[in-house]
């Protein structure tokens, strides 16, 4: 049918036009600029999973030399466009995504106590905010036993994640 | 530890997906609300259509003499002859009020009581007097160690407003408030809000002020929910209720400044927002800002006299006239409706303050988001701030996520006190308290009919459901539409069409600058090889009830304009009876289709009308006829309420 050199064009373009989209949507002003703190949710919302740092590199590349607190279109294409067709920042699998879960389970009981939970994630790795970790409780906690039944939390986050 | 990154990557990607949902349900909200805004501007033009193929009046033209005639201002009913019965145990006003009864009408709201018609009527007559005496732009100064509270929109959400008060404290010498327009339409207890803002003004008309809001206007109330709210809970003196409103509506200040400094504001500004020449007008004549155009009349044939006179009084009214600026042209058997340039200049200016909206980009160019005001720029706010040494401007009319929000430097700040406006969990509301300084505060609150905290991801589905669904209603009212782009992309017939192509079709039909591609998977299937099975966006949405015997087409476009038939029975039902005669019904709709150009058969519309009218008394009782060409979800087992 098409000739390899069209499709690949035609593969490039629907790239550009997904991320001009995503863009769009935290585009208030509607001048084709962003503030840089909503890039990692944009960048995320493309289906990648840079950790924060991955997330900095990111940013710098595309910042203007003198930060202006946007980011502008024309620099977020290409990098973006480059960070997917490469499939950069891969989906976690969720058996591995359940395997970092066991590692802190370490008496393997099944389920993890919230102080636990808040300590790794608030002190180790890239912690998080204050409010990331409340955000993550709310979701997490069984209401009942009071403890995190991470099996059962990671596949129900899964299912929306498919989506 | 690498497990800890592990979790934190994809929780953090989890949260971006969430967020990124939350943002476009929020962008569909808008565009669906914006896009109801500018169908305003389609029916403006609609009536200018009628008007271009209209005939005189009576017959013997009014010629450019007392138009006030046509408009008997509402007879100061004594309205203190109408009775009230021994069974009614809700609240009983006399006047002057006293905060026992401002207590009272709070108890008896908050247990889902009414007040008494009477009541409402003498409230808004004094209510009316008062505002009177007031100027179009109220200045006033916060007292001394007091801080004055300042509101944004309530659309008629009683909750918020309780909210409110019980956080902040009632109205008061201690406690004085500005609420900044847009008290009524889209929410169901826009009535009880009335009543208890004006009951407060009439309590502490030192404390307590309220400006005029671009949906403080009965036309807007046609379309978007007050005038039905008013009529359904007082179905006796529900008219006279609704013509004492609109005189007060006309009646509230344009705007309010306090301590000389902060310029308080529904809409915006533009670039020729004059406050001196705003102080000067007369604004009770602005009874609506819907036709600021100048529009001629020539002769029109097929309507009978009633319906011609019918129409020609609310166009009238259209034009908020008084005897001067708005006048009839007679010249050789035709008749000309004319507005001199300074009223139309002058309605512009109210446009201007009650529509308007900021934006970054400096200038001033029309809001063409809304069909109405202007978009203004930092420059716009900064000139005008200088010239009248002032040094903020709070306004409302846009709702906001977080209740509030500043731009222009911090020259302007929007404030929005309905919560949840588009659906549960949209949004918050907010207050901005305001002390001596001048120093802006801000609180935010959440009202929320689950004792249960929503969960992020909760309330993403939430407000995410019912936007889909909202668009899930449009797609299907332009189905032929739709259906004949995307075969036209289906070369092959297979049902199918690639991501693209859909996205474009969706997008050039429907007009909506929304993110299609992401929102695909929420409105159509994929094929196993990837492309789209487009004949899937329709299959969740269905007619509600079994349509009468029209074509498809005929039934599509009464779809898709349901809402614009709604505004336009209502007008011609002046007694708002809920009635219309077939005639009328005939005459509307033959308009209607001339001027969207819609091909309809006029024997179609005469079966329909014939069936419609299910007593064969020779009316129609036009919410029966749109309950019928109402779409819903399938998979309801109950109606879905309207807004």
């Amino acid at each position: 049918m098409a000739e390899d050199k069209d499709s690949a064009e035609a593969i490039v373009s629907e790239v550009h036009r997904k991320i001009s989209e995503a863009f769009d949507v935290f585009d208030h002003e509607f001048n084709k600029t962003v503030d840089v703190r909503e890039i990692g949710t944009i960048i995320r919302s493309l289906g990648c999973f840079p950790s924060e740092g991955e997330l900095h590199d990111i940013i710098a590349e595309i910042e203007e030399e003198e930060p202006t607190g946007y980011i502008c279109f024309e620099k977020f294409l290409p990098t973006m466009t480059t960070v997917l067709m490469e499939r950069r920042f891969r989906p976690i699998p969720e058996d591995l995504l359940l395997q970092a879960f066991e590692v802190l389970d370490q008496q393997k009981k099944g389920h993890l106590e919230p102080e636990e939970l808040t300590k790794y994630l608030t002190q180790e790795g890239e912690p998080f905010t204050p409010e990331e970790m409340e955000e993550m409780m709310s979701a997490a906690l069984d209401p009942d036993r009071n403890v995190i039944f991470y099996k059962d939390f990671v596949s129900m986050m899964s299912v929306d994640n498919h989506r | 530890m690498k497990a800890a990154i592990l979790i934190q990557r994809w929780y953090r990607r989890y949260i971006a997906r969430l967020e990124m949902r939350q943002r476009y349900t929020w962008n569909i909200f808008q565009s669906i609300e914006y896009a109801g805004e500018q169908d305003q501007l389609q029916l403006s033009s609609f009536f200018s259509f009628m008007l271009d193929n209209f005939t005189q009046l009576s017959g013997n033209g009014p010629g450019n003499k007392a138009i006030t005639d046509f408009f008997p201002h509402s007879r100061l009913t004594n309205h203190e002859q109408i009775i009230v019965p021994e069974s009614y145990n809700g609240p009983r006003l006399t006047f002057p009020l006293t905060v026992s009864q401002t207590d009272a009408l709070l108890t008896a709201f908050k247990n889902q009581q009414q007040l008494h018609g009477r009541f409402v009527l003498q409230l808004l007559q004094e209510t009316k007097k008062l505002l009177r005496q007031m100027p179009n732009v109220v200045y006033f100064s916060t007292p001394y160690a007091k801080e004055i509270t300042i509101c944004g929109d309530l659309h008629g959400r009683l909750d918020d407003l309780l909210l409110i008060f019980y956080k902040n404290g009632l109205p008061s010498a201690e406690t004085p408030y500005v609420f900044n327009g847009d008290f009524v339409d889209r929410g169901k207890k826009s009535v009880e809000i009335l009543i208890l803002l004006f009951a407060y003004l009439l309590l502490y008309p030192d404390h307590m002020h309220l400006n005029r809001g671009n949906h403080e206007d009965h036309i807007m109330n046609l379309r978007y929910g007050f005038t039905k709210e008013v009529m359904q809970k007082y179905k006796t003196h529900g008219r006279d209720i609704l013509k004492l409103i609109q005189e007060v509506f006309s009646l509230l200040p344009l705007a309010t400044v306090i301590d000389n400094k902060v310029l308080v504001v529904h809409g915006g500004i533009s670039d020729v927002t004059d406050l001196d020449f705003l102080r000067s007008i007369e604004r009770h004549k602005v009874r609506t800002v819907m036709a600021k155009v100048c529009i001629t009349a020539a002769v029109f044939k097929d309507c009978n006299m009633y319906f011609r006179r019918t129409i020609g009084i609310f166009i009238l009214s259209l034009g908020s006239f008084s005897g001067y600026d708005t006048y009839w042209l007679e010249d050789n058997g035709s008749c000309s409706l004319v507005m001199t340039e300074s009223w139309v200049s002058l309605l512009q200016k109210v446009v201007d303050l009650l529509w308007s909206d900021p934006k970054s980009q400096p200038g001033c160019r029309p809001n063409t988001f809304r069909g109405g005001g202007c978009y203004f720029g930092p420059d716009v706010t900064r000139r005008l701030l200088e010239k009248h040494a002032l040094s903020l401007l709070i306004r409302s009319h846009e709702c906001k996520r977080e209740g509030y929000e500043l731009c222009h430097d911090g020259q302007v700040i929007t404030i929005f006190s309905a919560s949840n406006y588009y659906e549960e969990g949209s949004n918050r509301g907010a207050y901005i308290k305001l002390g001596q300084e001048l120093v802006p505060r801000f609180f935010q609150y959440q009202v929320s009919h689950t004792t249960r905290k929503l969960t992020l991801m909760q309330r993403v589905r939430v407000g995410e459901g019912s936007a889909v669904r909202a668009l899930q209603e449009k797609l299907f009212a332009h189905r032929s539409e739709l259906m004949a782009a995307f075969q036209h992309y289906d070369t092959s017939n297979s049902g199918c069409i690639s991501v693209s192509e859909w996205a474009v079709v969706v997008e050039s039909v429907l007009r909506m600058d929304l993110p299609w591609r992401t929102l695909r998977p929420r409105l159509a299937r994929l094929a196993p090889d990837g492309m789209v099975e487009y004949q899937s966006c329709f299959e969740d949405m269905g007619p509600g009830q079994p349509i009468p015997q029209v074509s498809p087409n005929f039934a599509e476009t009464l779809y898709r304009y349901r809402t614009d038939l709604e505004i336009i029975f209502n007008i011609i039902d002046k007694d708002h009876s809920g009635q219309i005669s077939t005639e009328e019904f005939r005459q509307t709709w033959r308009l209607f289709s001339a001027h969207l150009g819609v091909e309809v058969d006029n024997k179609a519309i005469d079966d329909l009308a014939r069936t419609m009218d299910f007593n064969k008394d020779g009316s129609i009782d036009f919410n029966e006829f749109l309950e019928a060409f109402r779409v819903v979800h399938k998979l309801d087992s109950k109606d879905q309420q309207e807004c």
